[in-house]
């Protein structure tokens, strides 16, 4: 039966964690910068960091943060940084429920501010990156699609994140910015499922994070819109208090939100807090 | 208006040829495995031969021969099948059951269940309209299938061992009850027991290994056996070989005397033999004495045999040896001191050996 | 057979018994875990909203209609599956078996590319005024797409136990094969056609990858009880766990009361019709 699905899937996700099975994400990406030529200052800090540092991260950080992570153990040798993604309130749920994480970077403020309020967190949130809304549509855009009122058109099929997940929350804030009340076809409960309704060519459009569609590459083609604006994502990085290797945890935040870090985020399409 | 069928099925090793004068019911008698249930399937059209031609009065069930084939399919071809078990469908009434050939070929509801009615008071199971199949005993359930059979008014019906899964008690109450609805009617009853043969069938038809061993009229076969299967049945033991002046020759080259019958048959057909053609020698059990030592003197047979098994059989003891049993009594085997692996002879009087042509 | 009970030997290990309760626990624990999770004060509350009965009305009239799909698919599948004798039948098997053990997410993935507006059947549906993308009819066909060998399995497993034999003996009282159909082989396999359109109807219900991928999510339209779940938990834990607890309550409802394990059809009649209870084929 399916029923318990999700929760039980939740469940399972944490026992494999908590036995260190977790899949390290495959390092090669095609959307990665190469090496920054600057920088480097945050490493030589004191001398040898060493150990393993797990980092959970929002899904939308994936390709930003598999580079991050290969340039942070080049850099130390000693040090070897586990990367576990997924949605950020799923990530909370497993930090909360004691998944051993060091480093928790969530997509927006909520989530962070619910283990900051449990008491779960060592220090403050930084905030190190942005994200805003774009109009996602199939490269040959069918619907001629070039501003935020088009998808208000009859017969444009749109596609929209419900409002209970971040993604939609956001394009709420849009709609009534722009004073345009869209009628989706689909309310999707997450970024990539609206993303992939797009690039398959069943919607005409959908809402996404302009960072998706930079990581779409050429199978969909994004179209900024003004009202994006009333609507930034910010995202937050801290270190999770029952860490083991604070150390470490510190100094891959200080590479994440340090030039590295700036240039990488930028490169996948960030912007800065 | 007949019906003729000539069929092989390579993969069986089936090749039987048959023909069935109207109102003629014959009985296919043989061994576990000779092909009589692929005869009957192959009648019935559930089994595609190889190569063979049928028909039925003039109705071509199906022809294999030719460059162009024609097939019949089952439920056109009013041969109804009766098997060992009765095969009711659970989910309906007795009544429903027997309606549901009529109720196939268009008859109308209100007309297929008053022939139902009729037949199943044919089989004296009118009271049993009601009920569902679970509810019947064996020997009910088996009548009520042999109404449904012959409520679809077949032209042909196809009877396999229907006694075969009846107790001991049910059997003879359905085989007066087939020699009452067979009588006139063309059918082909496969059984195991000669007393099927004899009672209902006109003709016995014996299968060998996909081919007819023998067929006659059921008397004289089992009067007159000329397969080992069917002088097992009328309960003789056989010997084939070569007609000679006296009796046979074996294939081993030993003689057996016997009598030509100078009888003439139940079909007419005379003592007939010459010398040199093939022939068989048979002989009832209780025609054996059992001997130690060779007891020569004409006219007499004697074999040397080897003792092969000993059993009750009635209130005898049947000596089974070199192929051939004998009947003697408790006290003369006791005498003789009989025991399996044992060498005795096996002396039969020329006089109770019957010879005739195979 | 039943009959092996009657004296009370079963032949069954004790440790059996052991390894059978831990099984047992295996599937029982996490729905009571769940089920104490409950918020209860606020159950009746959080699955009366109005999303929550939209979702649950949505995935009955959906499962409903797929089952009906599985039975009109189904029926003939398994019977050719089970009676007839032809090359590539296994290969045939094979596939229409897939989605038993394909992620669903796959399978909505290859309903995407089929009936998607960009699909093999797709573009010629839009041409003719047909959309499936986004609608209802999308959802159903995802559900129908997922449940349907749960329903051939069942059937061709109770054609193949109950034999030819029955179709044998109506075909040569004279009935033609449609009639066989209808009047014997329908009959005769009914409680393992209702025992697959149970499972079927039961998997519909907690159907979620295939639809997720194909359907889209939008209430009133394709947003089943499982995606509802699935986007409640997003926000209010405490709804979504009511509602898997409903689902649960629906689905165990569902097949409890309907599914039965299937029996042998002939073994009524053979228990009683025949002294020996003898069961061999007619073709032999």
């Amino acid at each position: 039966m399916n029923t318990g699905k999700p929760r039980l899937a939740a469940l399972l996700t944490a026992a494999a964690l908590t036995a260190g099975l977790t899949a390290c994400a495959p390092s090669a990406t095609s959307t990665g910068p190469s090496t920054g030529p600057s920088g480097g200052a945050s490493s030589d800090t004191a001398g040898q960091l060493s150990g393993t540092v797990t980092v959970f991260a929002a899904a939308s950080l994936k390709a930003t943060f598999t580079t991050l992570a290969d340039e942070f153990e080049k850099k130390n040798p000693g040090a070897k940084v586990t990367l576990s993604f997924a949605g950020s309130s799923d990530l909370a749920t497993q930090i909360s429920q004691g998944a051993p994480a060091d480093v928790f970077a969530s997509a927006d403020t909520g989530n962070m501010a619910k283990l900051a309020d449990a008491g779960l967190l060592d220090g403050t949130a930084t905030n190190f990156a942005t994200n805003v809304l774009q109009i996602a549509v199939p490269p040959s855009n069918p619907a001629s699609i070039g501003s935020f009122a088009d998808l208000a058109r009859p017969g444009v099929k749109v596609v929209v994140c419900a409002s209970q997940v971040p993604c939609g929350a956001a394009a709420h804030t849009v709609e009534n910015a722009a004073g345009v009340t869209l009628a989706p076809v689909s309310e999707e409960s997450s970024v990539t499922d609206v993303l992939g309704k797009v690039t398959s060519g069943e919607a005409d459009a959908g809402l996404v994070y302009v960072t998706d569609v930079k990581a779409a590459g050429n199978k969909a083609k994004g179209i900024p819109f003004a009202e994006s604006g009333k609507a930034v994502n910010t995202y937050p990085i801290a270190i999770v208090g029952a860490s083991r290797n604070k150390e470490l945890a510190a100094a891959f935040i200080a590479m994440v939100a340090g030039a590295d870090g700036r240039k990488a985020l930028a490169d996948a399409g960030f912007g800065t807090p | 208006m007949t019906f003729h069928m000539q069929a092989t099925v390579g993969a069986r090793g089936f090749d039987v040829g048959l023909n069935l004068a109207p109102g003629e019911t014959v009985a296919v008698l043989g061994p576990n495995g000779a092909g009589k249930s692929t005869l009957l399937n192959v009648i019935a059209g559930l089994l595609r031969p190889d190569t063979g031609r049928a028909e039925i009065d003039g109705k071509v069930l199906f022809d294999l021969d030719g460059g162009a084939t024609t097939w019949t399919a089952p439920h056109r071809r009013g041969t109804a099948l009766l098997a060992q078990e009765p095969l009711l469908f659970p989910h309906l009434s007795a009544l429903e059951n027997v309606a549901f050939g009529p109720r196939s070929t268009g008859t109308a509801r209100k007309a297929a269940r008053e022939s139902a009615r009729t037949w199943l008071a044919a089989v004296d199971a009118a009271d049993l309209e009601a009920r569902r199949p679970a509810e019947l005993s064996g020997g009910q359930a088996q009548r009520v299938a042999v109404a449904r059979a012959l409520a679809a008014n077949p032209e042909m019906l196809l009877l396999d061992e229907p006694m075969a899964a009846l107790d001991i008690h049910a059997a003879p109450l359905l085989r007066r009850l087939l020699k009452k609805v067979l009588a006139g009617r063309r059918a082909i009853i496969i059984t195991h027991d000669v007393l099927d043969a004899l009672m209902l069938a006109d003709r016995v038809i014996v299968l060998e290994e996909g081919r007819i061993a023998e067929e006659g009229p059921t008397r004289q076969v089992l009067q007159r056996p000329r397969s080992r299967f069917a002088a097992g049945l009328a309960g003789l033991n056989l010997i084939s070989g070569i007609l000679t002046a006296t009796g046979i020759r074996t294939a081993e080259g030993s003689e057996v005397a016997g009598h030509q019958d100078e009888q003439a048959l139940p079909d007419g057909t005379g003592p007939a033999g010459t010398a040199g053609q093939p022939g068989v020698a048979a002989f009832p059990p209780s025609a054996v004495s059992v001997f130690l030592t060779d007891a020569h003197g004409s006219p007499r047979n004697s074999f040397a045999v080897t003792v092969t098994d000993l059993e009750q059989h009635g209130d005898q003891i049947r000596v089974r040896a070199g192929g051939m049993s004998a009947d003697i009594t408790p006290a003369a085997s006791a005498d003789l001191g009989l025991a399996p692996g044992m060498t005795v002879y096996f002396v039969i009087k020329a006089a109770a050996v019957a010879v005739y042509p195979a | 057979m039943d009959q092996a009970n009657v004296g009370g030997y079963h032949g069954i290990p004790r440790w059996i018994y052991a390894i059978a309760a831990a099984g047992g626990l295996f599937v029982l624990l996490p729905l009571a875990a769940m089920a104490a999770r409950v918020n209860w004060p606020q159950f009746i509350p959080l699955v009366t909203s109005e999303s929550s009965l939209t979702a649950l009305g949505l995935s009955l009239r959906t499962s409903a209609a797929s089952t009906a799909l599985c039975i009109v698919f189904g029926v003939p599948l398994a019977l050719v599956l089970a009676r007839s004798n032809f090359r590539g039948q296994r290969l045939l098997r094979a596939f229409v078996l897939l989605p038993l053990v394909l992620p669903p997410v796959v399978g909505g993935i290859a309903l995407l590319y089929t009936f998607g507006r960009q699909g093999l059947l797709g573009r010629s549906l839009e041409a003719a005024g047909l959309q499936i993308a986004f609608s209802t009819t999308a959802v159903v066909l995802a559900q129908t797409f997922v449940a349907l060998p749960f329903l051939v399995v069942s059937l061709e497993g109770a054609l193949r136990t109950a034999g030819g034999r029955y179709e044998a003996v109506a075909a040569t009282l004279g009935a033609r094969p449609t009639t066989v159909l209808r009047r014997v082989t329908v009959p005769l396999v009914l409680p393992g056609l209702a025992s697959g359109a149970v499972l079927s109807f039961a998997r519909s219900l907690g159907e979620f990858g295939a639809t997720l991928t194909f359907a889209g999510s939008l209430q009133g339209v394709t947003r089943t009880l499982p995606l509802e779940i699935y986007l409640q938990r997003e926000t209010d834990a405490d709804a979504a766990v009511a509602l898997s607890l409903v689902l649960v309550a629906v689905a165990v409802t569902v097949v409890g009361l309907t599914y039965r394990r299937p029996t042998h059809p002939g073994q009524r009649s053979a228990r009683t019709g025949s002294a020996d209870g003898g069961w061999n084929e007619v073709a032999r």
